[in-house]
């Protein structure tokens, strides 16, 4: 592919190792791509091979080694509008606060609404309005989250909620540079999700299947969901909870706690301050 | 509408490369579970292109089907319409995918004859 490429423009190089991990032409990297042999006639073409999402994932990258020199452990929150993101947060702050030093990163498309929900629990909050970014966002993204670290005091935080839009496409594609992906989910949304976003459901590690108090009053198929959520991820911790009753949080609490220390036990970073007993 | 801001990813990338070189034509790889709708992808390039000097450059979407392998019985499945990720022949949802999944990559220009 040598004579193709046209270096004299600067074009780095580096993504090519990135090929690897996709598995896509480990051996003969164009044998994947198309026949490049016509490349030889007609008008000039120059080779680029370069991953599109490469300066956001530098940049997730670099957000997690941020967060991993703070001690922080940061989960990106992702659901469909109205799955309860911002009610689970509420109740998940009010749980912590004794113990648990959190902040949060609140996407939202306009307002500041869902960051006046989550104020007086002692977290922190940096509120992103995607409005301004290029062309209104659906999701955010690591640049975005890189402008927020700054305006968070990191050094008093164990643990950052991104919260992002709302939306079961575009998050999915973005690392932000979160060290865990969680995704909540409402049993009013129907059992065929999972088969509809299956890049979404893919993506996360724990699924939160939040409004179960209303399983009495829906016609919902809770077994189907499961084996249809177990089709796209039979990986994934499914718990059942709702951010109404509280019913079944304990066990997200516990799944916090966990992580938390593991992220405890690899940091080797100074002691932190205690969380703030005037909450 | 996450192909805007990919726009603006290639937009980056093609403007790098070309270097002030007059680009008729982008190639893209794209894994079928990207969900880049290619018609929103083109589109929302020709917004994001307009009245720079990429204006009027093509954007050609080569999309990667999405392909598994089964961990249980070895066999490969390729997915066509539906991304049901499940072995065709036993059924069963232990599969990894093997193409498909991650390919999101500016693959060639074409520059216009001088």
């Amino acid at each position: 592919m040598g004579k193709f490429h046209k270096h004299q423009d600067g074009t780095e190089h580096e993504h090519h190792d990135d090929e690897h991990d996709d598995q896509v032409g480990a051996g003969d990297r164009h044998g994947d791509f198309g026949d490049l042999s016509g490349y030889q006639t007609g008008p000039e073409r120059v080779v680029v091979l370069e991953r599109i999402f490469g300066e956001n994932d530098r940049l997730a990258a670099a957000n997690r080694s941020t967060l991993d020199a703070a001690g922080v452990t940061a989960i990106n929150m992702m659901s469909s509008p109205g799955a309860g993101k911002t009610a689970i947060l509420r109740r998940t702050l009010a749980s912590l606060v004794d113990t648990t030093r959190v902040a949060i990163i609140e996407g939202d498309i306009e307002t500041s609404l869902d960051a006046q929900r989550l104020a007086g629990f002692g977290a922190q909050i940096a509120l992103l309005n995607t409005a301004n970014g290029f062309g209104g966002e659906c999701h955010l993204d690591a640049p975005m989250i890189a402008s927020a670290l700054p305006r968070l005091h990191l050094a008093t935080v164990d643990l950052l909620f991104i919260e992002n839009v709302g939306n079961l496409v575009c998050p999915a594609e973005f690392d932000v540079g979160a060290h865990h992906r969680v995704m909540v989910y409402s049993i009013t949304e129907g059992e065929e999700k999972p088969l509809k976003y299956p890049v979404m459901f893919r993506s996360v590690e724990l699924v939160l299947v939040n409004k179960l108090d209303l399983l009495p009053h829906l016609d919902f198929d809770l077994p189907l969901f499961l084996r249809n959520l177990a089709n796209v991820n039979p990986t994934a911790t499914v718990l059942q909870v709702s951010a109404r009753s509280a019913e079944g949080l304990d066990l997200w609490y516990n799944w916090l706690a966990e992580i938390g220390q593991r992220t405890e036990r690899a940091a080797t970073i100074s002691p932190k301050l205690p969380a703030n007993p005037s909450h | 509408m996450h192909e805007l801001s990919m726009c603006a990813s290639i937009y980056e990338i093609v403007d790098r490369t070309a270097a002030g070189r007059p680009v008729t034509v982008i190639h893209l790889v794209v894994g079928e579970l990207r969900q880049v709708v290619p018609d929103t992808l083109t589109y929302c390039w020709s917004m994001v292109s307009d009245q720079t000097a990429l204006a009027g450059s093509q954007l050609v979407v080569h999309s990667v089907p999405v392909t598994l392998r089964c961990l249980d019985c070895s066999s490969t499945t390729t997915l066509t319409d539906e991304l049901l990720l499940l072995c065709t022949q036993c059924n069963g949802a232990n599969v990894s995918v093997t193409t498909g999944a991650e390919e999101f990559m500016l693959q060639s220009l074409e520059l216009a004859e001088a």
